[in-house]
């Protein structure tokens, strides 16, 4: 085509419009990240009050929706729903002896309704499963609406044995859901409980994916993750978990594993012990006494 | 929500065995599957670029800039069925400012960045800069502008300029294979680091993924290139389209053993989670695996290139004329999508449809409506094809739009001693 | 320096300074005060409100109640079991009152038949057990008692009782094995029925020269007990309250 001039200060003619600026497609391509983050800027200018405000009211359940006070209008030093509490010094972990559990559900129902847990059967921060080891050895496992209220009939003729295990998320030691968080929406506390961040969360689901017992779960209306919290709220006040306070067997017992003398001390002491799928290495810190070997 | 509460309530209905409650519900659903389809595009392409520029296969230049291109559109669209998947897609830039190091999803942030603007919009930039430089030239209006923008405003043609460009082009190259690499392998990882999904926690995983990404976008260009030819009236280069499938061809058969290997390597250690896996390919995933992946989108592909590839025709064992080649490939590349989309599907939705349990399927209903539904991932998928229709036209990267300066790749010799200066 | 060289830095400084801005100015202040996380999250979830207000806070108000609970056989269930969340209530006693569940709806949740539940547990069926009626007819919330002390076992003893109901045993009363006194019913846990002890006890029906009881009409299986099952004593290959489970 044409031949260049040699040297660029004498050819073609200076375009003012173009000194310094980029190409439209490379620049719409560049600035995606830039755009995101405008995005942001405008919602934070919204605030997150806003949208936590706006967020409580959708969530099910009527009063005291989920989240208690908007975050941004005080995302400054925090201890202030906490003062007094010191998470160090604590460790919590819970005990539960399926042999006690009558399967009446009691636990799940408590847990929907002191955190505000949508109520149709797919949301559950604990639940209920029943196992049927029939005569050959084949163990049938149900959770009809995770156990909130009761069970199907089973032939008798064929019950080798049967019991209940109740499930939850283990918080664990060694948390893989906190692992793959991409933005650090989940986190683990000082005092050993994993929670979620529902004003950070972006809703990319990994950490349910990530969790190897199925204790995660995406909020229907807040489109966030959600779990168990071993009720922090209750705990933060020196109350058990509503499931804890609510089982009228104590098959579920709750304590503090850097204590010596309480509740979970003795069952340590005094029972075998078995976490669920301890070749994971989440290292739980739900311990359970004498679990079937049937239990995943 | 009533609407998706009820269509909870269906899948609930279509559970088999023992789904742990919170299982019943899919997470990760079509726009999860198109995102690594998308991204595996984008590698396969810029390898494919790159196989002309770092490896000098002479034969695949006619789709190097058409290839870059491709990738560059692809890649513009890849973010997208994420942030449509996000349950706060508002909040997504926190992945870059509080990325936490420890997740393989926060590379999300890293990668892309990197590959888009250190990789591939440098590529295209010093590739394209002496043609833009040249068209805007005899140009008016819209063109002229969106060619000066894309300048920089730089004007410096001299040979040192150009050499600095080839260089710089190849030294990016080099660079982006392995950042081709990472864009998708960090996606396998993604699954493959999963160790409470026996599905997806795999070492091959990244590697499958990997393979299985070139195959897609070497087939993907060869596609584009043949249309592109007839499109433009333009003859198909037999030496370039020969050349593509057979690097098809190549890349197919590892794809195809890494699959195999994973395959053998799972029904032989049997671990506990065999049984279900077992049966939820029997009757979940018997179409999406056996027939449309392996079936479909490998093994006949794999025969139909293996028959038209140069060794048997070396061997005299087949003349198939250039008409009869051409819809081969064609035919293959096209099957080899479906094969590849599939097997996105099938790592993805296989995934979660099993319980983490290992005692019951759950089923993943598509919403046709809807930001997760069929039509968005349609459109997503369609949408590319669209952009690279405009980058094509502002960019074009057909041979004879080249500019062509007769820039010396070696510096100039120096003028020879005239016989006056040497006594 | 190159001019493309220049052209691009001046690129690559404005996103820089793009980020640098954004990181500023979007991340929120306590992130990263604990941890990779907003430290005012945690603030977040302990401002959740409390719906259970946990037996303990029943006590001040109605002692009467739960000194008669602590003495019943509902000792271990807590008072919001029944009555449900009560935090409000100890709020404001007059503006939120608790429910009491009069009808048939709640006792089931724990005492309607489940073979998983452990032995020992009372459990009925509520189709046939008093239908229609309310629980609290007959039974005292509180401190509940079964209205006339159960004649037979299997009010506590369910699952076993149903499983020896479909099995060669079926007729068998259960103190044909198992000798029971009356406190058992009462106060299970302080009187223990036994048990049979030695594999003679079976042979009362199953010895080559016995003789069953004259309702079992089908042919018993007899053993030899001096060659039968080496040293075993009989439940430890068979399960008596349902033999030769299939």
């Amino acid at each position: 085509m044409t031949d260049p001039k040699p040297n660029s200060e004498t050819s073609a003619p200076r375009d003012e419009a173009s000194c310094g600026a980029v190409d439209r497609r490379g620049f719409l391509s560049k600035s995606l990240p830039g755009t995101l983050v405008a995005l942001g800027a405008l919602r934070t200018a919204q605030g997150l009050a806003g949208q936590a405000a706006e967020e409580g009211e959708q969530a099910t359940s009527a009063v005291g929706g989920g989240n208690g006070e908007p975050a941004a209008a005080a995302d400054t030093a925090s201890g202030a729903a906490t003062s007094g509490y010191d998470p160090s010094g604590h460790n919590y972990a819970m005990a539960i002896t399926p042999d006690k559990c009558i399967g009446c559900g009691r636990c799940v129902e408590a847990c929907k309704t002191e955190n505000n847990v949508p109520r149709e059967p797919f949301y559950f921060r604990t639940w209920i499963e029943r196992y049927v080891i029939r005569s050959d050895r084949k163990a049938v496992v149900t959770s009809p609406n995770g156990g909130i209220a009761g069970f199907p009939p089973v032939k008798e003729s064929e019950i080798m044995r049967t019991f209940f295990v109740p499930k939850l998320c283990n918080q664990c030691e060694n948390p893989p859901c906190v692992q793959v968080c991409p933005v650090g929406a989940t986190y683990q506390t000082e005092d050993g409980v994993v929670l979620v961040d529902d004003d950070y969360c972006i809703g990319c689901r990994y950490c349910i994916q990530a969790c190897p017992y199925g204790a995660r779960f995406l909020h229907p209306v807040k489109h966030t993750a959600e779990k168990c919290t071993f009720c922090y709220h209750r705990l933060v006040k020196g109350l058990v978990p509503a499931c804890v306070e609510i089982c009228p067997t104590e098959a579920r017992i709750f304590g503090d594993l850097d204590s010596r003398s309480s509740p979970l001390a003795r069952f340590q002491r005094m029972n075998m012990i078995a976490t669920l799928k301890p070749h994971l290495n989440t290292e739980p810190k739900v311990f359970y006494a004498d679990l079937d070997g049937e239990v995943r | 929500m009533e609407q998706h509460i009820q269509s909870l309530m269906e899948v609930l209905q279509q559970t088999k065995g023992y789904v742990y409650p919170n299982e019943i519900e899919l997470h990760w659903g079509l726009l999860v599957v198109v995102y690594p389809y998308v991204t595996g595009l984008v590698a396969g392409a810029f390898i494919l670029a790159s196989l002309e520029r770092v490896f000098n296969v002479k034969e695949v230049q006619p789709t190097y800039r058409l290839s870059l291109l491709t990738a560059l559109a692809f890649l513009i669209i890849a973010p997208l069925p994420l942030l449509a998947h996000l349950g706060h897609p508002e909040r997504s830039y926190e992945i870059f400012l509080t990325p936490n190091l420890n997740s393989a999803m926060a590379m999300f942030g890293f990668v892309y960045a990197w590959y888009l603007m250190v990789v591939l919009l440098l590529e295209i930039w010093f590739d394209y800069r002496k043609d833009t430089i040249i068209w805007a030239r005899n140009e008016k209006g819209l063109m002229r502008f969106l060619h000066r923008l894309f300048t920089l405003g730089t004007d410096d043609l001299s040979p040192k300029a150009l050499r600095f460009d080839r260089g710089a082009g190849k030294l990016i190259t080099f660079i982006g294979i392995p950042s081709a690499f990472l864009l998708h392998g960090y996606v396998g990882f993604i699954f493959g680091s999963v160790k409470a999904n026996p599905w997806w926690s795999s070492v091959l995983i990244p590697v499958v993924f990997l393979f299985s990404a070139m195959v897609s976008g070497i087939a993907l260009m060869l596609v584009l290139y043949m249309f592109s030819c007839l499109a433009r009236r333009k003859e198909i280069e037999m030496k370039c389209a020969d050349k593509l499938a057979s690097f098809l061809l190549y890349a197919l058969i590892v794809d195809f053993s890494l699959e195999m290997l994973d395959f053998i390597h799972r029904l032989y250690e049997a671990e506990e989670s065999i049984a279900i896996l077992q049966q939820m390919i029997a009757s979940r995933l018997f179409v999406s695996l056996i027939v449309l992946q392996i079936l479909m989108g490998t093994v006949i592909p794999l025969l139909m290139l293996m028959l038209f590839s140069p060794w048997f025709r070396s061997k005299a064992l087949l003349h198939p004329p250039a008409e009869l080649r051409r819809l081969v490939y064609f035919g293959a590349a096209l099957l080899i999508q479906v094969g590849i989309f599939s097997t996105r599907w099938n790592v993805v939705i296989g995934g979660q449809i099993f319980s983490k349990s290992l005692r019951g399927l759950t089923v993943y209903k598509v919403e046709m409506l809807g930001p997760e539904g069929f039509f968005v991932s349609a459109l997503l998928l369609i949408a590319p094809f669209v952009i690279l229709y405009v980058l094509v036209k502002v960019l074009p990267p057909w041979p004879e739009d080249e500019v062509k300066i007769d820039a010396p790749a070696e510096p100039e010799p120096a003028p020879p001693l005239t016989p006056s200066v040497t006594t | 320096m190159r001019q493309q060289i220049i052209r691009l830095l001046i690129v690559f400084t404005i996103l820089v300074a793009a980020l640098i801005a954004a990181r500023v100015f979007l991340i929120p202040d306590t992130f990263g005060e604990f941890g990779h996380y907003r430290g005012a999250a945690i603030d977040d979830v302990t401002a959740q409100p409390i719906k259970y207000a946990g037996r303990a806070s029943c006590e001040t108000c109605h002692p009467d109640v739960v000194e008669k609970h602590a003495g019943g056989r509902h000792h271990g269930v807590s008072c919001e079991v029944c009555h449900g969340p009560a935090a409000a209530h100890v709020e404001d006693p007059m503006a939120v009152v608790p429910d009491k569940p009069r009808g048939r709806d709640l006792c089931v949740l724990c005492h309607a038949y489940d073979p998983g539940r452990p032995t020992g547990f009372p459990q009925i069926d509520p189709a046939v057990h008093n239908p229609l009626r309310a629980c609290m007819a007959c039974h005292e919330g509180h401190a509940p008692k079964p209205p006339v002390t159960p004649e037979g076992c299997s009010g506590c003893h369910g699952q076993i009782a149903r499983a020896k109901a479909v099995s060669h045993h079926a007729l068998l009363p259960c103190t044909t094995c198992h000798e029971v006194s009356e406190q058992h019913k009462l106060a299970p846990a302080s009187s223990r029925p036994t048990k049979p002890t030695a594999r003679e006890f079976c042979g009362k029906c199953h010895a080559p020269d016995a003789t069953p009881p004259a309702f079992i009409i089908q042919e018993v299986p007899r053993k030899d007990l001096s060659t039968h099952g080496d040293h075993y004593v009989c439940w430890q290959c068979h399960y008596p309250h349902f033999p030769e489970l299939k």
